[in-house]
């Protein structure tokens, strides 16, 4: 069955025709060609496809479509700040918190929904944090340095002085 | 050119130049830079080929067998072609018939169908392709494919395949045997009846999935000018270039393979898979681009794996630790097809003896076909199991004859300048320090709580394998800079970067040759009609081969500006020049010179307006049968057993890695991490579950991989060497790093609670089992009492 829904993508609003079994993850990748958000295994099971909605990171491919209708969606092409880099994506290229790069769109987003929930965490809760997001290149350890570092200067410390 | 380098590094240092000197006298070596491909992978704006779209594109799903072995009786595919939407549907018809397989030459070990014709030999072997309009079409029009089969008795383990009788996967293989290696030197037989004590130890090394986060994926698109294009997520853009010309019937030359950005490959994107064939056969058909991406479940089951081992090791020495002897037989499970395997087959053969001095050495390894997926090449091309069952064995050994582990690692270690006789050539050998490092460490950890215990586990690994399989004419890897008016230079290269940094370090090497900054460098990779002919990323090899390649070309381009700046700075003819910072100046008095900038607009002058290009290339000549170079190191990993459940935890690593000069240390630690990750994985709890020869965990609910809250602290020990063959002393770092951990985590467990697990992985149910039988052992002695009492 077809449907209209309306979705606010990293500040944008849409009006998408769905089909009722559409995840949100395809209409993210196939129908507003947002392919920064990736797909490791549409099952729930990697976190590449995590994206924040209403506030939470949620996994893309186990949300229906249908279920998003009204909601507001930041991915990761949103999380930049015009031409600026947000504080975790300067992490993560300083610090090397990616390789292969595939999980670094999802890992991204849960980051920036722990720091949204919590800006001081300690490094358990980091990795907590991410636990739901698979990474086979990095063994994590770049990540987490990543993560803890943005943590550093969005409270007004500074990520070149280490 | 590798003389050259050495006179340069000579002149400067008389000889005497570590790798931690080195990193001194450069200005970008060593340095902790960003990676290049940096700001689109955090901003989702790298594309990758799941990414992609093109315009009139189709979507290509594959019907793959669910038999382990069946003969195909008929396909009918008219019901599948009626179904609206759907565009084409390609069988074993549709192909040349002929069988794929790397080793060109050899046309035993082509034998794999693109699509099978007669029989299907593995739960996920290719039997039809569709085309259609979307990807949920194309899944309909699967379930309307009628195939009939006869299904046959499948084999499904490789002890079983060899005896007499067994049913036959391949007619041309008699008991399954696929192939067969043999390596020898000394004398084994008569070494053994000198030898002190004898351990003779049987070990299994399972099975385990590349699981890259990108799954298997290609778009095809064939013109009516009836040449291919096709974007896929591969180690090797050149080998799919040639091996897709071959079974489709075109010009090598008619077919460009672009590789976009790759979410990861671990040995498992170098084989061809079903994607690039199916989808290039669907858009031949239709003259329209084709899409086929692998589900997860795909992945798992349809693409090749880790080879599982059955390993038997004898092992000889003289009472105070000194090894005679050693003899290894391995028996492999091939799966259905050759793949890389043959190479996993020779190389776990190899690194048995690895790293050690062996006096006398004897090797048998023999690769047998079974009915299910095939077994290749993944990070450490079967030194992973090498050094499981190796560092397993030497620590029963050392605790037999009563010495150290450590001790028995350091008496037995190879050294600079040794010959593995017959096989190898070693030039810079760090071990010995890294021996150092770690019995430090171990000392600085002190103590340990009960029910912890460390293990150690020494291991090497090559530096790119001098295995011509392909039987290609071309340099191993090749290298072009073109330097622009502006002094930007364009390097184009055959490098694969599949997320372990080969962009970043050969940007690095060629700012570093050329005297000028990483951000000078506009990289041009992963294009056939682009990109010199390289032979891909495996074998760790990317950092000394394309290195010394970059390096020749940007030496060759630095040369031609020399020239012309030799003209303008008019040195006297026993001083040389160089770039330095954006300055040509003279070696000897740096303070005479001009901008690089200068010289690079007269030089384009003076060249009748042409732009420099400078060429190289390497292919190492006489170094050996395997690689040109190695790197070493041991590892020493810290778990905690839980003595109720048998859970292994892991609570420290540390790691003496040597690998030359370091071009990159966040690259260099960042592989370190991400291999101790997929080892400890391997180690612990990886493994493909299977029935009859189908694999019942082909997802991450139920094959696990470790999340971030598993993963224990890490220390890098830092162990400097020089490899005189690689380019500014370089050797690898990616794979050998994956061969340690499974046998320092046994080790390991072993020294917390006394039991040796010579199985992989080394599960909670075979720890706890384990810990149950040592309990029945130790009460036997107090039976006995009683009962003679
Ligand atoms: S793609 Fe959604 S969790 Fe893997
Ligand atoms: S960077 Fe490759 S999967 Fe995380």
């Amino acid at each position: 069955m077809e449907r209209i829904i309306n979705l606010n993508v990293n500040h944008e609003c849409y009006e998408v025709v769905i089909h009722s079994c559409e995840s949100l993850l395809d209409v993210l990748r196939i129908r507003l060609r947002l392919t920064g958000t990736k797909k490791g295994c549409n099952e729930g099971d990697c976190g590449a496809c995590t994206v924040i909605m209403g506030g939470r990171a949620v996994n893309a491919c186990l949300v229906l479509a249908v279920e998003a209708d009204g909601e507001e969606i930041l991915t990761v092409e949103g999380l930049a700040q015009g031409t600026r880099l947000h504080p975790l994506q300067e992490a993560f290229i300083k610090f090397g918190g990616f390789q292969c790069g595939f999980c670094t769109p999802g890992m991204l987003m849960s980051a920036r929904a722990l720091l949204d929930e919590n800006p001081d965490p300690t490094e358990e809760e980091i990795r907590r944090g991410i636990s739901g997001n698979l990474c086979r290149c990095t063994g994590y350890v770049k990540i987490v340095e990543s993560i803890k570092e943005a943590a550093k200067i969005m409270s007004g410390g500074d990520l070149h002085d280490r | 050119m590798i003389d050259e380098d050495k006179t340069e590094i000579t002149e400067e240092d008389e000889g005497d130049l570590t790798g931690a000197l080195a990193h001194k006298i450069h200005t970008v070596l060593g340095k902790r830079i960003p990676a290049v491909d940096g700001a689109e992978k955090v901003t989702g704006t790298a594309i990758y080929t799941v990414d992609m779209t093109l315009p009139n594109m189709l979507h290509g799903k594959i019907l793959r067998s669910p038999h382990s072995h069946a003969r195909i009786i008929r396909i009918d595919t008219k019901r599948a072609e009626n179904l609206p939407g759907v565009k084409a549907i390609v069988t074993g018809k549709d192909t040349l018939g002929k069988k794929n397989g790397i080793w060109r030459r050899y046309a035993e070990l082509c034998d794999e169908e693109i699509l099978c014709r007669d029989k299907v030999r593995y739960v996920g072997d290719p039997v039809a392709a569709v085309a259609a309009i979307n990807e949920d079409c194309a899944e309909e029009a699967l379930a309307l494919i009628d195939v009939t089969y006869e299904v046959l008795p499948g084999v499904h383990d490789p002890m079983d395949a060899m005896r007499k009788g067994a049913p036959q996967v391949h007619n041309h293989a008699e008991r399954n045997v696929n192939i067969n290696r043999h390596i020898e030197w000394g004398d084994v037989d008569n070494a053994f009846a000198r030898c002190d004590h004898i351990r003779e130890d049987s070990f299994f090394c399972s099975s385990q999935h590349h699981a890259c986060m990108e799954t298997h994926a290609t778009i095809a698109s064939f013109g009516y000018d009836r040449k291919l294009t096709v974007w896929t997520s591969c180690q090797s853009q050149y080998y799919v270039q040639i091996l897709l010309a071959g079974m489709l019937g075109l010009r090598e030359g008619d077919v460009r393979v672009i590789r976009p950005p790759t979410g990861g490959g671990f040995g498992g994107k170098l084989s061809l898979d079903s994607t690039q064939f199916c989808s290039s056969l669907l858009s031949m058909k239709l003259c329209r681009p084709v899409k086929i991406v692998m589900t997860r479940e795909e992945d798992f089951i349809a693409t090749k794996r880790r080879t599982p081992m059955h390993y038997r090791l004898k092992l000889g020495a003289l009472k105070d630790g000194t090894l005679l002897a050693k003899e290894v037989k391995v028996v492999t499970e091939g799966g259905a097809y050759t793949g890389m395997g043959a190479t996993a087959l020779y190389l776990t053969g190899f690194f048995s003896s690895f790293p050690y001095k062996y006096p006398n050495y004897r090797y048998d390894g023999f690769r047998v076909y079974t009915n299910t997926e095939g077994t290749s090449a993944m990070r450490g091309f079967g030194a992973p199991q090498a050094m499981f069952c190796g560092e397993s064995q030497i620590d029963m050994m050392a605790e037999d004859l009563g010495i150290d582990p450590i001790t028995i690692r350091r008496r037995n270690s190879m050294t600079p300048n040794y010959t593995v006789p017959g096989q190898a050539i070693i030039r810079s050998c760090g071990l010995p320090e890294c021996i150092d490092a770690i019995e430090k460490y171990i000392k600085k950890r002190g103590p340990l709580p009960s029910n912890h215990g460390i293990g150690v586990a020494a291991y090497g690994f090559m530096s790119g394998g001098i295995f011509n399989w392909i039987d290609t004419p071309y340099a191993f890897a090749a290298a072009i800079v073109k330097i622009n008016v502006d002094g930007k230079v364009d390097l184009f290269t055959g490098a694969v970067d599949t997320g372990q940094g080969a962009n970043t370090t050969l940007v690095m090497i060629c700012a570093e040759e050329l005297g000028i900054h990483v951000d000078d460098v506009r990289l041009h990779v992963g294009d056939t009609s682009v990109c010199p002919v390289d032979l891909g990323n495996w074998g760790s090899r990317t950092t000394l081969m394309n290195g010394n390649a970059v390096k020749m070309a940007a030496a060759d381009a630095k040369r031609q500006l020399l020239a012309y700046a030799s003209a303008q700075l008019k040195p006297n003819i026993v001083y040389d020049l160089d770039i330095k910072d954006h300055r040509v100046h003279l070696v000897s008095r740096p303070e005479r010179g001009i901008s690089y900038f200068e010289v690079v607009k007269d030089a384009i002058r003076g060249n009748e307006g042409q732009v420099i290009i400078g060429r190289g290339h390497y292919t190492p000549h006489r170094k050996g049968m395997i690689s040109p170079a190695y790197s070493f190191g041991v590892q020493a990993v810290e778990v905690k057993v839980d003595t109720d459940t048998g859970k292994v935890e892991l609570v420290h690593v540390a790691t003496a890695h040597e690998s030359g000069t370091v071009v990159n240390p966040i690259g260099l630690e960042g592989q370190l991490e991400g291999a101790f990750h997929m080892a400890a994985g391997y180690a612990l709890m990886e493994e493909l579950k299977m029935k009859d020869g189908k694999i019942l965990n082909p997802n991450f609910r139920d094959y696990k991989l470790f999340l971030a809250p598993d993963m224990p602290e890490s220390e890098v020990l830092e162990v400097d060497t020089y490899e005189p063959e690689g380019p500014f002393g370089a050797k690898e770092a990616g794979e050998g790093l994956t061969n340690p951990t499974a046998g320092a985590i046994a080790n390991a467990v072993y020294n917390a609670v006394g039991v040796r697990i010579k199985d992989l992985p080394v599960s909670p149910e075979k720890v706890l089992r384990a810990l149950e039988e040592k309990c029945l052992q130790e009460e036997k002695p107090d039976d006995l009492y009683v009962a003679t009492s």
